[in-house]
């Protein structure tokens, strides 16, 4: 990563009135946002956006060419485009023919995709952003830091230094003044403006409609007093029906800012008379800006079906740290880095891509069923095809595809590990690699891995056989966890085999984009795994789950590795995860625990991919419940710990704080003991406590339910 | 339907009221324009927008409101402190007020003043936007206007302030004998 972007990463995170505001609101937002939704079945609306918008994105060609014709009957121009250039020299051209001296605004991505404004204003145009939070950054001269809020990152203080420089007078620190101060500013602004430019949230083709959605009511002044209007739209807003915009007016200030609907809602159909009675000039341009090709491809066709809420930022916990500016460009947060790689350029989301830590919390809130975590995994896999792997990357990587060589390695760390070991733990690591250590321990390598140690353990000889896929966490730093799952399946019944030519779940190299590398894994380990005959293949792993599930067959058909592609799906079949697995053995009676003990409190952390990709929270608390445990919730309890896997190592600095609020929310419920079930998240929880000396114990599920068995 | 309406309106800061007739109406306007110093002055002019409230109205009941006016441009209603227009629809389950606003000063009077009285007919309370939707037709009404509660920001540290460049009231008033669909 390039060290201007760490160091504006770093900027970010300290900055406590950014991460003060964004937390407030992403806090609040998902309170909010649950009830705006009451009584909604979001499950079946959002289905009903996603088909509405995949549908138009089949078709944008034709619904452009469809909108154009209604609206032209209607007396609007319509002007269609693929270049944002034209898009400029349309709009400057109107501005000139008219004697345009001053143009209104309100909000926009649009023309802040094309950079509009500084184009108009070079031609001598004054330009005035109207929408508040756009104002403001216009007087700060810098970009939105939010698509809905784009001055979120700003103080009040900060928003009145602005403001006296303005009006040439100092104006008090008080928001309702404020907000006054920019309403007599900007009043004679829309008044005298010759030309509005709006952008427009839907444009409906078999009616030529426009709707607009805004709560201070700038978007109806824009629209209104001055004699030219001009909006502009990308193709993606196109819709084919008048009646789709009911469901979309329906999510959008829902999951926008958790309101049943925007203040005003303006659907604008062909030109009205001014009102003076001279017609109106209505310019309707329609951009497409790489939107089409966008469409075509199958990977990224999902993206056109996002309405621009921002409800991925506002639950995103990166987002919420570092705010918009990192981003660099104009579209922030995950489904800005996804519009930034093809608005833009690849390249230009090489550094913003590794902000997602592929938590998946955004995947669940979109109103149009986007899986931004798999756009961007498919960036990164493309980045790795363009440029290749970091020699850096490439040095790991070629290791992790050489099991022997890449256990051998594991064992050296151990030993190479021992002078920074104090009992289990590594505190601090000596020069570049002390991030690492930063407010984390990290976990010493086992002195015996559990590979090594499986043979010895006594197994009674049963009909039913399981197979376990330990991952390397629970392999080489944690092989309690696997004796625990081991004598739990035994008491059970069932008799584990652990087949040695298992290796790493290719998870990392995937999540950097490296899939060829993943491939190779995949391949391995099925071939490891399918051997024996067994009716399960276990882990207590949910990223190694998620790999024998879903990850291996992806990662095999993306580099088109077909005939493995059959024993994948077999393999994928008998894949469980530890606590499912444990579960049904208990629901079938065929496992129980020591009764009649009250254990206290104990809190339970969700992690990502079980909760959210695995759709497992309630079976390791219902365990946890009847071995003894009173379960009580933690804040917050299913937002990421900060591990992400190697993300923790490559952008400590982010991982960090997410950790220190993790442990607060632990730490809040007064709960001795927190529970999970991913060796990962163990892994940077436990570490964390460590380094703050802190008394609570972190323990993988297994550890704690093995204790609870019967004799 | 009435009182769904009135709570989602109440609680994005509008404020409502019901009347029988045009009578009790204007018994509560016309004290109403009083009290908030409706002058024959700039900053101070309440102006009309043209709605069917006002058909067949005897003007003469105005005449000791110089300040109010029924001939909207954009100089007066710039200077209006109260803006009054009739809205046809109401949306119960999101308080929103929707009309035709093709003609501009239907829009000045509602987005340039301090004060918005929407005058609404009781009958034209609708569930939502799903049953208005069967009955706009944008080729015919080329503005269509949604009015929810006044207008509002959160653009500064994210705390609601009201009356950005709208009104900063909302003032809805049900009146029985301007009809609707349901009597």
């Amino acid at each position: 990563m390039n060290k201007e972007f760490k160091a504006s990463i770093t900027r970010a995170v300290n900055d406590a009135n950014l991460t003060g505001a964004l937390g407030k609101f992403s806090e609040a937002y998902k309170v909010n946002r649950a009830k705006a939704y009451e009584g909604i079945d979001f499950e079946e609306l959002r289905g009903r956006i996603a088909e509405i918008k995949s549908r138009a994105a089949c078709d944008l060609d034709g619904l452009a060419e469809t909108f154009k014709r209604n609206a032209e009957a209607l007396g609007a121009k319509v002007y269609r485009t693929r270049d944002p250039e034209e898009v400029k020299q349309y709009i400057l051209k109107v501005a000139r023919d008219n004697g345009v001296k001053s143009v209104v605004k309100s909000k926009s991505m649009a023309t802040e995709e094309i950079h509009l404004n500084a184009c108009l204003m070079e031609d001598g145009i004054s330009v005035a952003e109207t929408d508040l939070g756009e104002w403001i950054i216009q007087l700060a001269g810098q970009t939105p830091s939010h698509m809905v809020m784009p001055a979120i990152h700003m103080t009040k203080e900060e928003v009145a230094e602005l403001f006296s420089k303005e009006v040439e007078e100092r104006i008090a620190c008080d928001i309702p003044k404020l907000v006054k101060v920019a309403r007599n500013e900007l009043r004679p602004k829309f008044l005298a403006a010759e030309l509005g430019i709006s952008g427009g949230n839907i444009a409906v083709a078999e009616t030529g409609s426009i709707v607009l959605v805004t709560n201070e009511g700038n978007a109806r002044l824009v629209t209104t007093l001055p004699r030219i209007h001009i909006a502009l739209v990308g193709v993606e807003k196109l819709v084919e029906k008048f009646d789709s915009v009911v469901p979309i007016l329906d999510a959008l200030p829902r999951s926008a800012t958790a309101q049943l609907l925007t203040s005003y809602v303006s659907i604008i159909s062909g030109p009205t008379p001014n009102d003076d009675g001279t017609p109106k000039e209505l310019h309707i341009i329609l951009m497409d800006n790489r939107r089409t090709e966008m469409a075509r491809d199958p990977k990224f066709k999902q993206a056109l079906q996002c309405i621009r809420c921002g409800s991925c930022l506002n639950v995103c916990p990166i987002f919420r740290l570092v705010g918009g500016h990192v981003f660099g460009g104009i579209y922030t947060g995950g489904i800005g880095t996804i519009l930034t790689a093809w608005f833009d350029e690849l390249q230009k989301s090489d550094d913003i891509q590794g902000l997602c830590i592929q938590c998946g919390n955004c995947v669940p809130v979109c109103p149009g069923k986007l899986d931004i975590p798999e756009m961007i995994m498919e960036i990164r896999r493309r980045l790795v095809l363009e440029k290749g792997q970091s020699l850096v990357q490439k040095a790991i990587f070629g290791v992790v595809n050489n099991r022997k060589l890449f256990h051998t390695m594991l064992r050296a760390a151990s030993l190479a590990g021992k002078p920074f070991t104090s009992g289990k733990f590594i505190r601090h690591l000596p020069l570049f690699l002390s991030d690492l250590t930063d407010g984390r321990s990290l976990p010493a390598i086992a002195a015996e891995p559990f590979r090594d140690s499986f043979a010895r353990i006594k197994q009674p000889t049963c009909r039913e056989k399981a197979v376990f896929y330990a991952g390397c966490l629970i392999d080489f730093a944690y092989p309690e966890m696997g004796v625990a799952l081991v004598t739990l399946l035994n008491k059970a019944g069932i008799e584990v085999s652990f087949p040695p030519e298992q290796t790493c779940c290719g998870a990392p190299a995937l999540y950097n984009g490296a899939y060829e590398v993943a491939a190779r894994n995949a391949v391995d380990n099925i071939r490891a795994l399918m051997q024996e005959e067994a009716t399960y293949v276990v882990s207590a792993c949910p990223t190694c789950t998620v790999a024998l599930i879903h990850e291996f067959s992806k990662t095999l058909d993306a580099v088109g590795e077909s005939a493995w592609l059959p024993q994948a799906k077999l393999l994928a079949e008998k894949s469980i995860d530890f606590s499912t697995l444990v579960k049904k053995l208990v629901d079938q009676g065929r496992l129980s625990f020591k009764q009649g003990e009250d254990l206290g409190k104990v809190t339970y952390h969700d992690s990502c991919h079980l909760k959210r990709t695995l759709k497992v929270s309630e079976q390791p608390r219902e365990l946890l419940q009847k071995a003894g445990y009173q379960v009580t919730e933690m804040f917050e309890c299913d937002i990421c710990c900060g591990m992400g896997g190697s993300y923790s190592m490559k952008l400590p600095e982010i991982s960090a704080p997410i950790l220190r609020n993790k442990l607060k929310n632990i730490r809040e419920t007064g709960a001795p003991v927190v529970a999970m079930d991913c060796p990962g998240c163990v892994m940077q929880i436990r570490g964390g406590f460590d380094q703050e000396s802190s008394a609570v114990r972190v323990r993988h599920s297994a550890e704690l339910l093995v204790e609870r068995l019967k004799e | 339907m009435y009182e769904k309406f009135k709570a989602r309106a109440v609680g994005v800061g509008a404020e409502v009221y019901h009347f029988e007739t045009k009578r009790n109406t204007l018994d509560f306007l016309i004290p109403f324009l009083r009290e908030e110093e409706v002058a024959d002055a700039p900053g101070s002019y309440a102006v009309w927008a043209d709605g069917r409230f006002l058909a067949g109205l005897d003007r003469t009941e105005f005449a000791g409101l110089p300040g109010l006016k029924f001939e909207v441009t954009r100089e007066r209603a710039a200077q209006a402190k109260v803006g009054i227009s009739l809205m046809e629809w109401a949306l119960a389950d999101t308080g929103s007020l929707v009309q035709d606003q093709s003609a501009a000063e239907q829009r000045l009077v509602s987005s340039l003043t301090s004060i918005h009285i929407a005058l609404v007919p009781t009958g034209n309370i609708l569930d939502g936007k799903k049953a208005l939707f069967d009955r706009i037709n944008p080729s015919t009404s080329r503005y269509i206007a949604f009015i929810t509660g006044p207008s509002r920001t959160a653009d500064i540290e994210r705390v609601l302030t009201i009356g950005v460049h709208g009104p900063e009231r909302l003032i809805v008033i049900f009146v029985d004998e301007l009809g609707g669909e349901t009597p």
